[in-house]
């Protein structure tokens, strides 16, 4: 007898060695290798994750049951993969072309990239297969039961063991599907692992029926022969077929193989050559076939040998155990936690796919406000998202697992699944075949569809009275006897699965091609139902837009803006001309697009130029990867271009600097100029005197004595006015640079002005000096001999320059908080106002005072001085002759 | 041989020393101290050889040299130029102008002389 520990381990070591396959496959893809990755019965077998738990334990309940109504569930799918060639064909190619990410993608991307049918099918296929997973955690529960209650050393399990080991059930498959859905993302949401697993896991169930099989009709019953016998004396041949449930289960079997999201999955999203629908359209059918082989026999075997109470859900474990062959039911049992298994992780990671990128990233994408929709921040969102979806989904699962009481037939759970999703087939067959259908008419339909599946199949499925009261189920809410759930429009009696797929498809078909009527499809709506319907005749050939004089012409008018008109125009022209054709429009051929869409790719970057040619092509539109592509590139070259702004910016500040430097340099040079070439004025032109008049003296023997000695003081004079020049010139360079040091005492300013008078005036009488009264009293801390050489300065101006009939300079003294002010005002006519803004700039002397002598530097160094003293002289317009103000501080505590 | 000069200059001293220096050797000097009459001052005096400074009040030199150039009755007339700046700028300017000759202050007097004289005879 199998204990239950040795159970445990095998099924841990079957899960390490299918993590072992998925990871090397991995690695194998990463590298480029193994081409048998993608061969086409790694395909047909991955298209058997259809057949799940349902279906291995469900099958042979099933039969025990209802008879051959099982095969229904077989023969939708078969059909659907023969007739390939019309729908499925088109479905990759679509899915190929379009870069469908999921069954949400495809039908939100068909209806003009609406976001509300992506989560309306979101929502509808997490809805939906949340049954579908409780029923995966259920069958490995029960499975385990079953071995445990065979355990030799306890008993049964009761219910809270169940439930416990469903919850690690689910948790285990949380973290497989997290390990290899979410490693990565990549734009075309293949999973090369994953896929290889259930491969793998598709061969474990196909090898476990088999010998299943094999073992109840030659080691049981002994032969073919004694089996059919078998058959025919039991139940199970004399159940009546019911012609509408088997067209409805068929008809449902094919919906759901064409909507479960796990199937389009492994179908379409994962499917790398077309070619391979051609093997499977035949292989996949016998594979169906060899798994049903043996239902039937292992359903009489089971009811012939088995008690009555047996669970005919659980005869693929329980006939082997009853033979007492525990090596065939270990493998049973592999068969069918691989059946479960590979659904659940399939069906995860279809899903998360789908909450990520129709609910997750939109929104995200919106409260981003379109900034930092930088790589590494929508990666990391995906990713985030991705697992925390597999794990709600598969709490759902769980919850769902608990809620349903565990006890309803497994092939009852499964129905219910189906036709919830089966409710997109619509929408999607009318976006297929159908330019005429519109998104308001596939949100209605879908909406129709699935509140009707909600109301008649899905929320009863909690079983009576737990979601929906009793009453309600028998009189209808509020007592409305036609809205009964399993009795619609008061139809009665007819099987309450063919009753819901009747009432729901019926009425979903008939208001989405309603409303498609009377809605109009939007601009984009119509170049993907175009691109859609007419896949074959766009990729067939020159892609059908070759000679589309307008498209060209929008095609240049983009270029244009982005590289610029003439580059586009050269291209344009030039591709125009290698194709015999004059002018700037060339054939869009697909070798033109291309090189244009490189052209561009090198200004916006490779997926906005795609896209960009894509929106006026029409051949594609924008796919959520394409826009997170966009954005990344939008962004780095926004990065890229604040960089170079920042740079520029920077540049023009350095050169601003530059200039400021340059100009300054240069007006320095030009002061420098001015200034040596005022020096050379000031210098030779007294020295010219003193050369002519000396060569005279020298020369001319025969000068009177009053000549002699008039030539001999003009040198004289001359000589001194030399000297006084050089003595300005370094006192100013002094006072300029700085190094003056100041004797500071505390002086009464008449003595100063006292001093002053006598140095300018040297007792010349004609120019009168009054002064303040105030003055008398004034004393200050100063350098008496520099404050003394500035009033020097401008009482021997007013001397010199004043012209008033009756020269007169006038003091003035005001006090003010700290300093005091001295105004020298002279009765002339005044600096002209033109002038006033010169005078104390070096060599400035007014030119028409040149007689007066004076090399021009006075005012400068009175200004110089005055800053030294920490005061100030300016000239003070408005006061009739010349003005000017002297601010002095009271006390001149610090020294510069 | 001696002729008329007209000598615009407005340091005394420099003044007084050219006057000497040519009225000495037989020359008629008249002066003229204020730019802005200058041209006006030479039409009236028609000398033989005009010595002229280039920074005067009122009005520079070369103003007065391009003026003179331009009159067909002055076109001619030799004119002596003297600065006190003495940069090659300065011989430049006053060469383009029109100055038949150009000296830097200070000068030797036998040069200022030599200099009249040649002009007066060219």
């Amino acid at each position: 007898m199998l204990t239950f520990n040795l159970l445990l381990l095998v099924c841990l070591a079957y899960v390490a060695f299918l993590f072992a396959v998925a990871f090397l496959a991995e690695k194998r893809a990463e590298r480029g290798q193994g081409s048998w990755l993608r061969s086409p019965m790694v395909y047909t077998l991955s298209l058997s994750i259809y057949c799940t738990a349902w279906t291995f334990y469900g099958a042979v309940g099933n039969a025990a049951r209802n008879g051959l109504e099982f095969v229904t569930i077989y023969l939708g799918p078969t059909l659907v993969m023969i007739g390939w060639w019309a729908l499925l064909r088109k479905l990759v190619r679509i899915g190929r072309a379009q870069r469908i990410t999921s069954i949400a993608d495809l039908i939100s991307s068909r209806y003009g990239k609406s976001t509300a049918l992506g989560v309306i099918v979101t929502v509808m296929a997490v809805v939906g297969t949340t049954p579908y997973i409780a029923l995966q955690l259920q069958s490995v529960t029960l499975s385990f039961a079953v071995f445990a209650g065979n355990d030799a050393t306890g008993g049964g399990w009761d219910p809270s063991d169940l439930n416990f080991s469903a919850l690690w059930v689910a948790a285990g498959l949380a973290v497989f599907t997290l390990l290899f859905g979410t490693r990565s993302i990549d734009a075309n949401e293949r999973h090369h692992g994953v896929v290889m697993a259930i491969a793998l896991e598709a061969i474990v169930k196909l090898v476990a029926l088999l010998a299943v099989g094999i073992f109840v009709v030659w080691g049981v019953a002994g032969g073919p022969g004694a089996m059919l016998d078998l058959i025919d004396t039991a139940p199970v041949g004399a159940w009546e077929l019911r012609p509408g449930r088997w067209v409805g289960l068929m008809f449902l079997s094919a919906a759901a193989f064409l909507t479960l999201p796990r199937m389009f999955q492994v179908m379409v999203v994962e499917n790398s050559d077309e070619r391979h629908l051609a093997t499977a359209s035949w292989a996949f059918p016998l594979y169906l076939m060899l798994i049903s082989l043996f239902v039937l026999p292992i359903a009489v075997t089971g009811l012939a040998h088995l008690p009555g109470d047996a669970n005919p859900d659980l005869f693929v474990l329980t006939v082997p155990l009853a033979f007492d062959q525990d090596i065939l039911a270990m493998l049973s049992f592999l068969g069918g936690f691989s059946s479960a298994t590979s659904m659940v992780i399939v069906a995860a990671i279809a899903l998360s796919t789908m909450v990520s990128n129709h609910i997750v990233l939109p929104v995200w994408l919106n409260s981003q406000q379109g900034g930092a929709a930088l790589s590494g921040d929508v990666r990391g969102v995906l990713l985030l998202s991705r697992r925390v979806s597999i794990c709600v989904i598969l709490a759902l699962g769980y919850i769902y697992f608990r809620l349903s009481g565990a006890g309803a037939a497994l092939a009852a759970i499964g129905l219910v699944s189906f036709t919830g999703v089966a409710q997109v087939l619509p929408a999607m067959l009318g976006g297929l075949f159908w330019r005429g259908a519109t998104r308001v008419g596939a949100i209605a339909g879908l909406v129709v569809g699935f509140s009707i599946w909600g109301w008649t199949l899905f929320l009863p499925s909690f079983g009576e009275g737990s979601v929906i009261p009793a009453t309600v189920l028998a009189e209808g809410p509020f007592g409305v006897g036609w809205l009964r759930p399993h009795a619609l429009f008061g139809i009665d009696g007819i099987d309450r699965v063919v009753h819901a797929v009747l009432w729901s498809m019926v009425l979903n078909t008939g208001v989405f091609v309603f409303t498609s009527f009377l809605t109009f499809p939007q601009p984009l709506e119509r170049l993907q139902g175009a691109a859609f319907v007419q896949v074959f005749r766009r990729s067939a050939g020159p892609r059908g837009w070759a000679d589309n004089r307008a498209e060209t012409e929008d095609l240049l008018v983009m270029a244009q803006r982005i590289i610029g008109a003439a580059e586009a125009q050269a291209l344009f022209s030039r591709a125009a001309e290698a194709q015999g054709k004059g002018g700037y429009l060339p054939d869009a051929t697909p070798a033109f697009l291309e090189t244009l869409e490189r052209q561009l790719a090198g200004s916006v970057g490779a997926a906005t130029a795609h896209a960009m040619l894509g929106q006026i092509t029409g051949g594609s539109s924008l796919s959520v990867e394409e826009l997170m592509r966009v954005a990344d590139e939008t962004a780095q070259i926004m990065e890229y271009s604040s960089r170079l702004e920042a740079q520029s910016a920077e540049l023009g500040r350095t050169a601003g600097q530059l200039r400021e430097a340059n100009e300054k340099l240069t007006a320095l040079s030009i002061q420098k100029d001015a200034f040596l070439s005022q020096i050379s004025h000031e210098l030779r032109t007294p020295m010219t005197s003193i050369r002519a008049f000396s060569e005279i003296l020298r020369d001319s023997g025969a000068l009177e004595e009053g000549e002699r000695t008039k030539y001999s003081s003009i040198i004289h004079g001359e000589a001194q006015r030399l000297t006084r020049l050089l003595d300005d010139l370094l006192d100013l360079s002094v006072l300029e640079n700085g190094q003056v040091t100041l004797n500071l005492a505390e002086v009464r300013l008449a003595d100063i002005l006292d001093r002053a008078e006598a140095a300018a005036l040297s007792g010349d009488a004609s120019l009168v000096v009054r002064r303040d009264a105030a003055i008398a009293d004034a004393v200050l801390t100063t350098d008496p001999d520099r404050l003394a050489q500035v009033f020097i300065n401008l009482i021997s101006n007013a001397q010199k320059y004043c012209d008033g009939s009756a020269p007169e300079l006038t003091i003035a003294i005001r006090f003010a908080d700290a300093s005091m002010t001295l105004d020298f005002i002279d009765n002339g006519t005044g600096i002209p106002r033109e002038s006033q803004a010169m005078i104390f700039e070096k060599f400035s002397r007014l030119s028409d005072h040149r007689a007066a002598g004076g090399a021009g530097l006075g005012l400068a160094i009175c200004r110089e001085v005055m800053a030294r003293l920490g005061g100030r002289i300016a000239y003070l317009p408005g006061q009739g002759g010349a003005a000017f103000r002297v601010t002095i501080p009271l006390g001149l505590a610090q020294v510069a | 041989m001696a002729g008329r000069v007209l000598l615009i200059e407005d340091e005394p001293n420099i003044i007084e020393a050219i006057r000497f220096i040519l009225s000495r050797d037989g020359w008629h000097v008249d002066v003229h101290s204020i730019g802005e009459t200058a041209v006006a001052a030479v039409h009236e005096r028609a000398p033989d050889v005009l010595v002229l400074d280039v920074m005067l009040p009122g009005r520079s030199g070369y103003d007065i040299l391009a003026d003179l150039r331009a009159d067909k009755v002055t076109e001619k007339l030799p004119v002596l130029m003297l600065t006190a700046r003495g940069q090659k700028a300065d011989r430049d300017m006053a060469m383009r102008a029109g100055a038949d000759r150009f000296m830097t202050k200070p000068f030797a007097n036998e040069d200022v002389l030599a200099a009249v004289r040649d002009l007066a005879s060219a």
